[in-house]
């Protein structure tokens, strides 16, 4: 039987006396794309960077792919949000996108001519191939964010985060970039943020509001009229069990986040 | 300048200002790649606490800076590890605290103190041979570890959640490189005092920053400025008569400005 990609069992986090996440359960096959939704502060982030060893839980248990996350690091593929980044940081494209093989290379050795190839390949297809030589921080927003996923595809994760990939890029490498993941994950489990609901409608298998717990819909289906409800009204309310809670906030002329 | 090299301290003072360029190069990059500056300070400050115990106890003051600096580096990174930025409070209070303990120290020790001043404002035409020995070993431990773990060390020190979520051991790679950060400001007292390590530390780099293509040539970049201030600074110094350290951080502050205007200028 093949593991799930995804086990969270009884999590619990907080920052001090602040409760953040509180039981949050949550399984996921693998093969999914999981869209995570959640107004601002909600603690998908932080979710996020609980699964992958970022941030220690105070309770509970995670597995990825059957095993403990810091065993199964050099299959998992990350996109953080781009804007916590130092941009004066004196490096490369190439090099950001080759510092994605890390985790698949031992603490000693360095990295190969076929992990250069592998970097070379998912900056190709992010179309930064072009801008290789740059330095990072002379790139616009957009294209930042496009070699943190050319960093993320470089590692050939089996399993792939992101965190509101498509929060600084153009219209057009949006739906590029859905396109592509939707390819991806004919291979690859994918766990994405996003706020944006008409991505989630036609893209995600399955749905996990974060609002300090988890609801989990295992098909978007459920949620298609959920969504036109929300469109409706830039402010709404959608029913999980007893308490009603503001899953996202979506103005037309007000989309920033965070 | 040639006929100073007929003097053996001034061969001596050259050859220990080449050997702190290279780990203050090496290290100051990363510190300010890292954001550590003020951690860096602190652990130079402190480390005249391990002078005081040094006199004190009667050993060599050299081991005693070693020792006591390791020490406070490692508590540093403890408080430090989850929390940089919000940790300055206790990085100053450690900073102060370490000072103090070697000022009493130094009071408990019956007898003269003979050249305490060169430990707070460096000495470089004073370095023994023996001290040059001790610093070749400490820059080759420093550019060993980092050549080592160069590419986790980059990895860390661009997106350190990012590295964590790799399975990078960012734990263990922080307390080695504030390890490294007490080694470089062992041998950076040597030349310009613990008061004025922090400006060789971070002038360097911080210069070399905006013109390097990656961190590598970030640091061969503050070698070369380093080696540079240094050199110039001690011409200053024999030809002036004038304090070495102190003259080789005017030449780098003065490098410093004249950075900062012409940056200025261009953006403009």
């Amino acid at each position: 039987m093949t593991p799930l990609a995804l086990e969270v069992e009884n999590l619990w986090f907080s920052y001090g006396s602040h409760v953040i996440l509180q039981d949050v359960n949550l399984q996921l096959k693998q093969g999914e794309f999981l869209a995570v939704l959640g107004a601002n502060g909600s603690g998908k982030t932080t979710l996020i960077k609980l699964v992958l060893g970022i941030l220690k839980p105070d309770r509970g248990s995670i597995r990825i792919l059957g095993g403990d996350p810091s065993k199964t690091a050099g299959r998992i593929g990350y996109v953080p949000q781009e804007t916590t980044l130092n941009k004066s940081f004196p490096i490369s494209v190439r090099d950001v996108a080759l510092m994605g093989r890390i985790g698949r290379l031992g603490r000693f050795s360095r990295y190969s001519p076929s992990d250069r190839e592998k970097a070379d390949a998912a900056l190709e297809r992010v179309g930064m191939w072009g801008l290789r030589d740059r330095p990072i921080g002379k790139l616009s927003g957009g294209q930042r964010q496009r070699v943190l996923i050319a960093r993320a595809i470089a590692s050939e994760p089996d399993i792939l985060f992101l965190d509101e990939p498509t929060s600084s890029v153009d219209k057009g490498f949006q739906e590029n970039l859905y396109g592509f993941l939707k390819e991806l994950n004919e291979r690859v489990t994918i766990v994405v943020i996003s706020h944006d609901l008409s991505i989630v409608s036609s893209y995600a298998k399955s749905i996990a509001c974060v609002n300090r717990t988890v609801y989990f819909h295992d098909h978007a289906e459920i949620t298609q009229e959920l969504l036109d409800q929300v469109y409706q009204c830039p402010v709404d309310v959608i029913a999980h069990g007893p308490i009603p809670h503001r899953v996202l906030q979506l103005h037309k002329d007000h989309e920033e986040d965070d | 300048m040639i006929e100073a090299l007929h003097y053996e301290f001034m061969r001596n003072a050259l050859l220990a200002g080449l050997l702190i360029s290279i780990s203050c190069g090496i290290i100051g990059s990363l510190v300010v790649v890292n954001r550590i500056v003020f951690i860096s300070g602190g652990i130079a400050h402190a480390a005249y606490g391990g002078i005081g115990i040094a006199f004190f106890l009667g050993f060599s003051p050299m081991l005693g800076i070693i020792g006591f600096s390791m020490l406070i580096a490692f508590v540093m990174a403890g408080v430090t590890l989850e929390n940089k930025q919000r940790a300055d409070t206790i990085i100053g209070v450690l900073w102060a605290t370490g000072m103090a303990l070697g000022i009493i120290l130094l009071d408990l020790t019956p007898g003269y103190k003979t050249d305490l001043m060169s430990y707070l404002f460096g000495s470089i035409l004073a370095v023994p041979k023996s001290h040059l020995w001790l610093m070749a070993l400490l820059s080759v431990v420093i550019m060993g570890t980092v050549a080592a773990f160069y590419k986790d060390f980059l990895a860390m020190s661009y997106d350190e959640e990012f590295a964590r979520a790799m399975g990078v051991p960012v734990k263990a790679l922080y307390f080695v490189l504030l390890g490294l950060i007490a080694l470089a400001v062992v041998m950076i007292i040597q030349a310009v005092g613990l008061i004025l390590v922090i400006a060789l530390l971070t002038i360097p780099p911080y210069i070399a920053e905006r013109r390097a293509g990656s961190l590598g040539v970030m640091m061969l970049i503050s070698i070369v400025l380093s080696a540079f201030f240094s050199l110039s600074g001690l011409w200053f110094s024999y030809t002036f008569n004038l304090t070495s350290g102190a003259s080789i951080i005017m030449v780098a502050a003065l490098f410093f400005f004249l950075h900062l205007i012409v940056v200025r200028l261009r953006s403009v």
